[in-house]
């Protein structure tokens, strides 16, 4: 049984004009039917840019947010709906790392308290078994145990992404939700913190739903990528898979405008597929295709028909009506293994 | 001679907590028509050094020394009247975030007007029109009536396209862009990149572009220059560099990159330890503590850049031999999965 289990993920943002008579404008169709599954001890990376509501699905499992349709389940039991008090056990075992360093650290608060803060809204331990904890995590996450009583300001970018690490694991979560966890560091620091999340993986078991814009950095830690657009997943594969054979002209566009360090970079230029215009609005998304308005391959089914995610073969799902380099898909099957 | 010089230049700051070298020694040129990529982390001094070079460090608690050689004249000592005739005609900027750097309150059509007329003796009515060819020339669709936007009606990309038209309006030698896509999704990006070097070529303006991203520097730059702690570590022709890198740090930098790495189950490469604070930069070479192939001399003396080929200078003691041999190893020639 998968750890997490995601089936048709709804979650639009509903739009009101007036004050005294809010009267409903439409929505923001953030997450329109998302479906995937994580194994326990897996990795899955989800890649998508501004507006594909990469965001709003770590809200949504981590049950920051409450979806409009579709279920959540962990561990074999539905999440979806539950009350705060039923999931409040839970938030033992899910737990969230963020992007920004700077603004996920109460400034005002010290490192050792921002660290303990959930085991005492759990209420585990005592105050002493807590401090132990604390100092045994910052070790873990490799900061000095004896910085307990400084402030998050009187540390780097990369040491305040530990700390929020070791909040993330103080409470020995099973389900970890990095959202965006590296893109608001150096580059020479962003290695040390995504060897340090894979080392955590490997000695507590953990289970990652890591969510990223950079291509390379989702390659290199996830077993298998879903790609977003305008709130659906329009492929998910093999992490190697979908980089070395993308179906999506999607996944293609967004792979060639990934800058290489190459010494004829700009020979590559020459293949690059450049995308037309902007991502469309989320709140009125295009008919059929989502991607149909600036896709390169697009005839008229594309604009009139929605595709469904078609397997092909070896866990590889797209949702093309023009997929590349075909081969004739097998049977349908919406859900990703 | 060069279109650009930059001589030896240093900018420090007096502050209450010490005294910050934002700048420390920097030499540096630009030649007509070419691109210059700066390559740096935080910290680094690459965007101090361009907002030296258009006059806006000349603070009350700023030290500038140096020069800085607009064909022979030097624009540290430029009276404000003259350096206000240079600063956005002759040297144009664009910075990283587009909506800060535009007015909110002013349509783009005003602000891209007032732009002009600052420079130049023309009708309201010209200047407009002018804008219009601007913003055509960028790619915005419907140029004419986009004058009559805020910038908030705008998407991250199409601000930045509104920024580029502000810059090149006026047709100036040289324009400066300080992160120009790092905010913007990874297609926009190249998208924009795409406009960048499209209007180098139609105009023949030179291009210094600041970035952290070495893709980016290797998809547009003719020559880089990689700066840490506000010195410059390396400087040469892209290739040269790219192909036999010569020094520790860009080394660092070139293997910690996920897609050097061949499989997800080696742990990166990264540069241990975090770059250094500007207020208390380490003595000799400022990379030595975090140098795994620093020698005796390194904490004790800083070494100068020094040319090992025509044009490919570099800032550090180890012999030339051992720098070609490891950097060989290392260059980006190499290919990669």
């Amino acid at each position: 049984m998968p750890l997490l289990r995601v089936d048709g993920l709804v979650k639009h943002f509903p739009l009101t004009r007036g004050v005294v008579l809010s009267r409903g404008r439409g929505a923001v169709h953030a997450v329109d039917g998302l479906s995937f599954e994580i194994p326990r001890g897996g990795t899955l990376g989800l890649v998508g840019e501004s507006g594909s509501g990469k965001s709003t699905v770590a809200r949504l499992v981590t049950r920051l947010l409450e979806p409009t349709a579709g279920e959540i389940v962990y561990d074999g039991t539905p999440i979806t709906h539950a009350s705060a008090r039923a999931l409040r056990p839970l938030r033992r075992e899910i737990q969230l790392v963020f992007q920004d360093p700077y603004s996920s650290l109460n400034p005002r608060r010290t490192v050792g308290a921002i660290v303990a803060e959930p085991l005492r809204l759990q209420r585990i331990g005592t105050r002493a078994e807590r401090r132990a904890r604390v100092r045994e995590l910052l070790e873990v996450v490799g900061l000095n145990p004896e910085h307990y009583n400084r402030y998050p300001h009187e540390f780097s970018g990369g040491q305040r992404q530990r700390i929020g690490i070791a909040r993330a694991l103080v409470t020995t979560p099973k389900l970890v939700v990095a959202d965006e966890p590296v893109s608001a560091l150096d580059v020479s620091i962003q290695a040390q913190i995504l060897n340090l999340l894979g080392e955590l993986q490997g000695e507590f078991g953990l289970t990652y739903l890591f969510i990223a814009h950079d291509l390379d950095v989702v390659r290199y830690v996830s077993d298998r990528v879903a790609v977003m657009y305008l709130g659906k997943i329009v492929e998910l594969s093999p992490a190697d898979e979908l980089y070395a054979r993308p179906v999506h002209p999607y996944t293609e566009a967004l792979l060639s405008a990934v800058p290489q360090v190459e010494v004829d970079a700009r020979e590559r230029l020459r293949s690059r597929i450049v995308l037309r215009g902007d991502p469309p609005s989320a709140v009125s998304p295009p008919s059929g295709c989502r991607f149909h308005t600036r896709c390169s391959y697009a005839t008229e089914i594309c604009g009139a028909v929605e595709p469904q995610l078609i397997d092909h073969g070896g866990g590889h799902v797209a949702a093309c009506h023009h997929p590349l380099g075909a081969t004739p898909p097998a049977a349908v099957g919406a859900r990703a293994a | 001679m060069a279109l650009l010089e930059i001589r030896d230049l240093r900018v420090s700051f007096e502050t209450r907590d010490g005294t910050v070298r934002a700048v420390d020694g920097v030499t540096l040129s630009v030649d007509r028509g070419r691109t210059l990529g700066i390559v740096g982390e935080s910290g680094s001094g690459k965007s101090v050094t361009a907002l030296t070079v258009m006059g806006l460090t000349r603070l009350p608690n700023a030290r500038i020394e140096g020069s800085v050689l607009l064909e022979g004249v030097d624009l540290l000592t430029l009276p404000p009247d003259r350096l206000r005739a240079v600063r956005g005609k002759r040297v144009a900027m664009i910075f990283q975030d587009p909506l800060s750097s535009l007015h909110p309150l002013y349509k783009i059509g005003w602000q891209i007007v007032e732009a002009i007329q600052e420079h130049e003796r023309v009708s309201e009515k010209a200047a407009r029109a002018r804008a219009g060819e601007a913003l055509a020339e960028v790619g915005i669709p419907n140029a004419d009536e986009r004058l009559s936007s805020y910038p908030h009606e705008l998407s991250g990309g199409m601000r930045q396209r509104v920024m580029i038209a502000m810059a090149l309006v006026l047709d100036p030698e040289i324009l400066i862009a300080d992160e120009p896509t790092t905010a913007l999704d990874v297609t926009v990006q190249a998208q924009i990149l795409d406009l960048i070097r499209g209007l180098q070529a139609e105009h023949g303006t030179a291009v210094v572009l600041i970035t952290h991203d070495l893709g980016v520097v290797a998809e547009t730059a003719d020559d880089v220059a990689v700066m840490y702690a506000g010195r410059v570590a390396e400087l040469g022709p892209l290739a040269r560099v790219l192909e036999g890198p010569e020094h520790p740090y860009t080394w660092g930098l070139l293997r910690s990159l996920p897609s050097s790495t061949a499989s997800r189950s080696e742990p990166l490469h990264p540069i241990d330890g975090a770059p250094p604070s500007l207020i208390s930069v380490p003595s000799g070479c400022a990379f030595h503590p975090r140098c795994p192939y620093a020698l005796p001399v390194c904490p004790h003396a800083q070494p100068r850049l020094i040319e090992t080929t025509p044009r490919h200078g570099v800032a550090c003691h180890l012999p030339v031999a051992t720098r070609r041999l490891i950097g060989a190893g290392i260059g980006a020639s190499e290919a990669r999965v």
